[in-house]
This record gives structure tokens, C-alpha cells and sequence, in this order.
């Protein structure tokens, strides 16, 4: 029996991981405010630094779900990871969390190169081709961006971002592994350059004063896929009933998130020190950049963090086959139609709509990245083609 | 090849665990152990070390910077895989519930890795043990300073004797079932809200 299994006060309870991040905000509601008692379940929550450790704890069932990566619980489907656990992806969690963020001497370094205060993703990503080429040609070391994990949409945003600007990431730009807890000390030691991080981590660095926020992931791929909600397989199986309840807590969890009105309250709570342990203005300025006047008085519209409304949380098949598309086309993994078919079968958009009567506006159009390039998750190999900055 | 010294790398950033550790892989015999308390500097250095398993703290925040590194490592053995076979679920979890994560290149035999990771799991449980003791030492530390400033706040409140002071904690304590340091506690904490003398 596992602890999942056991019921306290007649409601069930289910472990759930989390690593602190305002996208974990839904989980953390759906705990502490009373949505999960609706649905006669209690959400125990714990948190971790490592993506490593959630993953390695729900394989050992410490954990029966986790707020996790999207392109971690692929790479898992896909046998990429140390230690396999087996995962449903039924949910989303929100849409477009992160910031890429860069030191100061960075910002002053672009600045002297020309570059503007816009966030817009092409003339940003251009600013760093002209920053990196410099550094070449003067002979200084190539500049050092942390994301948080191989497989994570962080990576690939970034990525992309570098390589439609003509910079090879790993290569003209060192990419380095940070927790997101870890980012602003790493910023202020200047042992890393910049980051892409998931909120509140890029507004943390703006509020301590070591960071500018260059560009977000809602300027590179407009309500782009990043966290979700992973379930172990066998827990789903138990009791799909359970599930539903579930998915239903979180959705009303992350409805009440998306309301401008309880952002206060909101922040408080993510605030604490067992949460993210931030001050609360520093989660506000945060939920603030979904509208105007973000850290860096940025405008970053509804794109930006978006917990539920249109449709943020349906983890949506072409999401995954993109991610995947992304891991071939870093090297991480081969084109096979084995793999296509394993990615598939871990995204279920279909639990979460038999579960969830949605608000309307979940038919809004997923695809639109900056470079005005469309996916076409049927053709893998052709999409690849299209850029020049590519592993495979 | 068996009989190959096998090389293990032991990354902990809690020195003294560290050593804990490696002194137990060292009696386990035919190993080479290299401690180092960071993954910093890792990358240059790991085609060096060329470790076969590598053994890390569960909670290390440095674990997603290591399985990157083994992902980019293309130079040198990788060691992948969690554990040698990730079938063996009741020793996964032994390891998980100790809190050590442990990476092993590919192709070891189970047999080979085994005493390794029964130690790394045993000098784990070693040193929590070790860790807790501490605690309840440092624990009682305080409980005996709490009872010498109860002593002292009746000495000077009721002109007693430090023996006399100390067999009233104790008489106290008796009738009312509790420890002295609880009576003590008590005491202290209602000469410090009535805005007593607490120093004693």
C-alpha cells in the first residue's frame, strides 16, 4: 500500500512534488485553498531543488504526481533518462513562464552594441549575434546562459531564439545547468552570463538588481507549452475516477490563478518560505508581467503565464511532437516512428477533457513563433530542414 | 576486466559525510575513490577521474548540472543509468529512502556494484544517525542551560541554595510527571513574561 492510499479525514491523499515556481501556483492552490477538499482529496505537497530527484521520487512512488517538464516526461517515454518511471502527462501547467534574463554587464554590453529595450525576440536574439561575434573577434571567453534541464522547453526556446539569429548554441553561447532556485546567486557571482528560467527567477534578479530581462518565451512562441503535470502510469490506472477529481481541482485551482483580483492573496501564499520563498512583491511584479508593467515595465499580454485561460492547460499532442522534433533536432534523440508513437501516447489531452468542463477559447491556435515559421507535426524531417542551425 | 579496480567518484558538498563514505568504499576493497564537494569544474576534469559509478547526495541540487554532464561526456564512459539494473526496484528504493542517487556506466555487473551501493547506503544511514545524535546532544546543551538559569532565578528570588534550587526542580518535576528540563522551561520562560531577571 502506498501512502497515496491511505485516507486521512475521508479525503484521499496524493503526494505531489513541485520545484519553486510560480507555475507551480495551481498545484499549491488546489492544495491549500480548499480545491482539493471539494473533490474529497488532499493534496501533500513537497518541494524539491532538483528535477532529477522529483522524477527519481515518483519512480520510487514517493511521489504519486509532480509539477515537471514537459520534455522530461517525454525523454522518459523515450528511455533517455537514468531511471525510467513511467508517465502520463494529462495536464498542462500554463503557458509561457519564462524570461531570458542577463546580467548587467551583459545589458551594458548590448546597449554599447546598439541594441534597444524592446523584448521583441528577433531584434533581441540579434543583439547577442552581434555581442557573441564580438566577443569572438576580441578574443573573449563566449557568454555562459544557464537553463534549468536538457530536456525542458527552456532549452529549446532558447535555443531556437540563438539559432534563428545565426548563434549555435553550446557552441557560440555556452549553455550550463542551474536549479531555478540557484539562478540569481549564479547571476550575481557572475558564474553564469544570463539564464531562462520560469518565473519568479527572472524578477527576482531585476528586484535585486543583477539582471535584465532581454526577451520572454511568450516573445518567442506566443501561449508556448513548458510545465506539466506529471502522473505516474500505474497511479492513473488505480483509479481514473480519482484522477478526474484531480484534473478537476487543479483546472478550478488554476482558474482562481489566472484572476488578476486574487493576485495578492496569490503571492502571499507562493511567497512563503516553504513555497518559493521570495518576498511577496517579487511574485506580484511576476503575475504583474502578464499585463503591463513588469520588472523591466515590460508589456508581455495575456501570453505570458497564462494558468488556464485559453486553453493553457490542454497538453496538446502537437506540444510534445515538438518538443520531440526539438530533441532531434539538438542531437538528444533519432527520428524514429517508434519514438513519434511513444511521445504520443504520454501526452493525453483527452483525460483532462473528459475530466474538465472548460471555459470557452480552448480552440486558440497554439502555433505562432516569432520567425513567422509553422510547425508541421507530420513532417518532422522537412520542418528540421528550415534551419540552417541545426545537430541533426 | 572483473578484476579491474573499479573507480568511484563520490560527490558531496557535507565534508564529513564525504568521508564517512569514503572510508567505508575504501575497506570494500579494489576500488579508486575521488571525493570532490562540487560538480564545479567537473567537466574538464571527468575523463581524468573516468569514474565507473558515481555516487551523489539524493538531494543535491547539482544532480540536473551531473546528468547533463554525462549527456555532453562523449569522450569518456557515461555513466547513465541509475543504478546497474533498473529492475532491481527494492534496491532502487533502499538507495532513494537513504537518500543517495548513484550513477553506473553501462555493462558492470550487478555483483560488482552491489557492495558498493550497500555501502554507500549503509554510511548514509551512518551519518543521519550520527547527524540526529548531534541534535539531541546539542538539544540536551540547551536543556542544561535552562535548568542552570531556573536555578539561578530561584537562588535569587527565594535566597536558596543552589541544592536547595535544584531539589525544587526536581520535587516539582516529580509531582507533576514532567522532565526538570520542562519545569526549567517553564519557569524561565514565566520569569522572562513577568520581566524577571532571567540571567543566571
Amino acid at each position: 500500500m502506498t501512502p497515496s492510499e491511505r485516507s486521512t479525514a475521508g479525503n484521499e491523499v496524493i503526494r505531489a512534488g513541485f520545484i519553486p515556481l510560480v507555475d507551480a501556483a495551481p498545484l499549491v492552490v488546489a492544495s491549500r485553498l480548499g480545491f482539493a477538499e471539494a473533490e474529497g482529496l488532499r493534496i501533500e505537497l513537497l518541494r524539491e531543488t532538483s528535477w532529477a530527484t522529483l522524477r527519481d521520487r515518483l519512480a520510487v512512488r514517493h511521489l504519486d504526481i509532480a509539477h515537471m517538464l514537459g520534455p522530461m516526461a517525454l525523454a522518459d517515454s523515450l528511455g533517455l533518462t537514468p531511471l525510467p518511471v513511467g508517465l502520463i502527462v494529462p495536464m498542462a501547467l500554463g503557458t509561457a513562464g519564462n524570461t531570458v534574463t542577463v546580467s548587467r554587464a551583459v545589458r551594458a554590453e548590448l546597449a554599447e552594441l546598439g541594441a534597444g529595450t524592446s523584448l521583441d525576440a528577433s531584434s533581441t536574439a540579434e543583439a547577442v549575434a552581434r555581442l557573441t561575434a564580438d566577443r569572438q573577434r576580441t578574443g573573449k571567453p563566449p557568454l555562459t546562459i544557464a537553463i534549468v534541464h536538457p530536456y525542458s522547453a527552456h532549452h529549446y526556446q532558447l535555443a531556437y531564439w540563438l539559432g534563428f539569429a545565426g548563434v549555435r548554441p553550446g557552441i557560440d553561447v555556452e549553455l550550463v545547468i542551474v536549479p531555478p532556485s540557484l539562478m540569481t546567486a549564479a547571476l550575481e557571482s557572475a558564474r553564469i552570463d544570463g539564464f531562462c528560467v520560469g518565473e519568479p527567477w527572472g524578477s527576482a534578479a531585476v528586484a535585486l538588481g543583477a539582471g535584465h530581462v532581454l526577451t520572454t518565451s511568450a516573445h518567442i512562441w506566443h501561449r508556448s507549452p513548458d510545465k506539466v503535470l506529471g502522473v505516474r502510469h500505474a497511479f492513473a490506472e488505480a483509479s481514473p475516477e480519482r484522477l478526474g477529481r484531480l484534473l478537476r481541482a487543479i483546472y478550478k485551482a488554476a482558474c482562481w490563478c489566472d484572476d488578476a483580483a486574487n493576485h495578492q492573496q496569490l503571492a502571499r501564499l507562493l511567497s512563503a518560505s516553504e513555497i518559493i520563498g521570495q518576498p511577496a512583491e517579487v511574485i506580484t511584479s511576476a503575475l504583474a508581467m502578464r499585463g503591463a508593467g513588469g520588472p523591466a515595465a515590460t508589456t508581455c499580454g495575456d501570453g505570458f503565464l497564462s494558468f488556464a485561460a485559453d486553453g493553457a492547460m490542454l497538453a496538446r499532442e502537437s506540444h510534445a511532437v515538438w518538443f520531440y522534433s526539438q530533441m532531434v533536432r539538438w542531437g538528444q534523440a533519432t527520428l524514429d516512428a517508434k519514438a513519434i508513437a511513444a511521445i504520443k501516447s504520454v501526452y493525453r489531452p483527452d483525460l483532462f477533457s473528459a475530466a474538465v468542463e472548460t471555459k470557452s477559447g480552448d480552440t486558440a491556435s497554439d502555433v505562432a513563433f516569432f520567425d513567422g515559421t509553422s510547425f508541421d507535426a507530420t513532417d518532422i524531417p522537412g520542418y528540421l530542414r528550415r534551419f540552417a542551425i541545426r545537430e541533426a | 576486466m572483473a578484476q579491474a579496480t573499479l573507480n568511484i567518484l563520490v560527490i558531496d558538498a557535507n565534508r564529513i559525510r564525504a568521508s564517512i563514505i569514503e572510508e567505508g568504499l575504501r575497506e570494500t576493497g579494489g576500488v579508486r575513490v575521488t571525493v570532490l564537494d562540487d560538480v564545479n569544474g567537473l567537466m574538464r576534469r571527468i575523463a581524468e577521474i573516468d569514474p565507473d559509478v558515481v555516487v551523489i547526495d539524493l538531494e543535491s541540487p547539482n544532480r540536473d548540472t551531473l546528468e547533463h554532464m554525462f549527456q555532453l561526456s562523449r569522450a569518456v564512459k557515461r555513466p547513465v543509468a541509475m543504478f546497474v539494473d533498473s529492475t532491481d526496484q527494492r534496491s532502487i528504493e533502499a538507495a532513494i529512502d537513504a537518500g543517495v542517487a548513484a550513477y553506473v556506466v553501462d555493462g558492470l555487473k550487478k555483483e560488482r556494484i552491489r557492495p558498493v551501493l550497500d555501502t554507500a547506503i549503509t554510511r548514509f544511514k551512518a551519518f543521519e544517525r550520527l547527524r540526529r545524535e548531534l541534535e539531541v546532544a546539542k538539544g540536551e546543551l540547551t536543556e542544561r542551560k535552562c535548568i542552570e538559569r531556573a536555578k539561578g532565578i530561584l537562588m535569587r528570588t527565594r535566597g536558596l541554595s543552589e541544592e536547595q534550587a535544584y531539589a525544587l526542580l526536581r520535587k516539582t518535576a516529580m509531582n507533576q510527571s514532567r522532565r526538570i528540563a520542562e519545569i526549567a522551561e517553564s519557569l524561565v520562560t514565566a520569569a522572562g513574561l513577568l520581566g524577571g531577571e532571567v540571567d543566571g
